[in-house]
């Protein structure tokens, strides 16, 4: 994952490297896809069109952008746009209209989740590795255990030992000093 | 809720988009340079003009271009400008 922040990520992008569009859409595809799957509840096909949709806007208004900084709220806007005239297409605007505060709400932990992820980013290979398999592709641990070649019997415990240490980047000096510069936490030495 | 809970929650709460999604904004500067391409032939050429408005999806495939509803309404719009 890059490690550019948004506006440098932005930056690069309006110079035409494609690279940096890249790290935006992976930076940004889950954001974009649970915004439009959980917090609007588009089924397969229209969250697809929404996806494609925002992407598509997000590259060609580029430079229209004021602030590079805003490009989270900037993309959950636009998120929110294509989501919303896609439900008032289908004859849901009830849906739209009635529970502006349950998306507010619904936003805000996926703003939230980001920046778990993001922190997750921050972790060892193995970590990061073992976290996503188990929280986010809702693996099993005989999954987890065949495709890392590990004992079963550890997996439980390294979920909880790479749990804490995200914890810990996101609530630095709880337990333990951060990581020094350059290093990964969790890194196996 | 134990903080490690909370962040398990919200681990949880992104999960990833199929795969297929994901390569396709990816490749949206490389589709877009074609479509470029086949809106300037557009201009130029009346008779290619006039297929892609009978049948755009058939022009783009046989241009080779997938006409997913993105590129089609992308497409729509400029010709009408």
């Amino acid at each position: 994952m890059d490690a550019a922040t948004d506006a440098e990520l932005v930056a690069r992008c309006r110079a035409g490297d494609e690279t940096a569009w890249h790290a935006v859409v992976d930076r940004y595809a889950r954001y974009v896809y649970a915004i439009a799957t959980r917090v609007y509840r588009l089924g397969p096909e229209d969250a697809e069109d929404v996806f494609q949709e925002v992407f598509a806007r997000v590259f060609e208004r580029l430079d229209t952008l004021r602030d590079d900084e805003a490009l989270r709220p900037w993309i959950a806007q636009t998120t929110r746009n294509c989501a919303v005239d896609t439900l008032r297409r289908a004859g849901r605007e009830t849906v739209v209209d009635s529970v502006p505060e349950d998306i507010d709400e619904g936003l805000e932990r996926l703003d939230e989740a980001l920046t778990v992820h993001a922190a997750l980013d921050t972790l060892s290979p193995d970590c990061h590795e073992i976290l996503d398999r188990f929280f986010c592709r809702d693996e099993s641990y005989r999954t987890i255990s065949a495709e890392l070649d590990l004992p079963s019997g550890t997996i439980a415990s390294r979920i909880a030992r790479c749990l804490t240490r995200l914890r810990d980047v996101l609530a630095p000096g709880r337990n333990q000093p951060p990581p020094p510069s350059g290093e990964k936490v969790g890194e196996r030495r | 809720m134990t903080p490690e809970e909370h962040i398990a929650q919200a681990l949880r709460a992104l999960p990833a988009p199929p795969v297929g999604w994901v390569e396709a904004a990816k490749e949206l500067p490389v589709a877009r340079r074609e479509l470029e391409t086949i809106l300037q032939r557009i201009e130029r050429d009346e008779r290619f003009r006039e297929a892609a408005i009978a049948d755009l999806e058939a022009m783009l495939r046989a241009e080779g271009v997938e006409p997913t509803p993105v590129v089609v309404a992308h497409l729509r719009r400029r010709l009408a400008t």
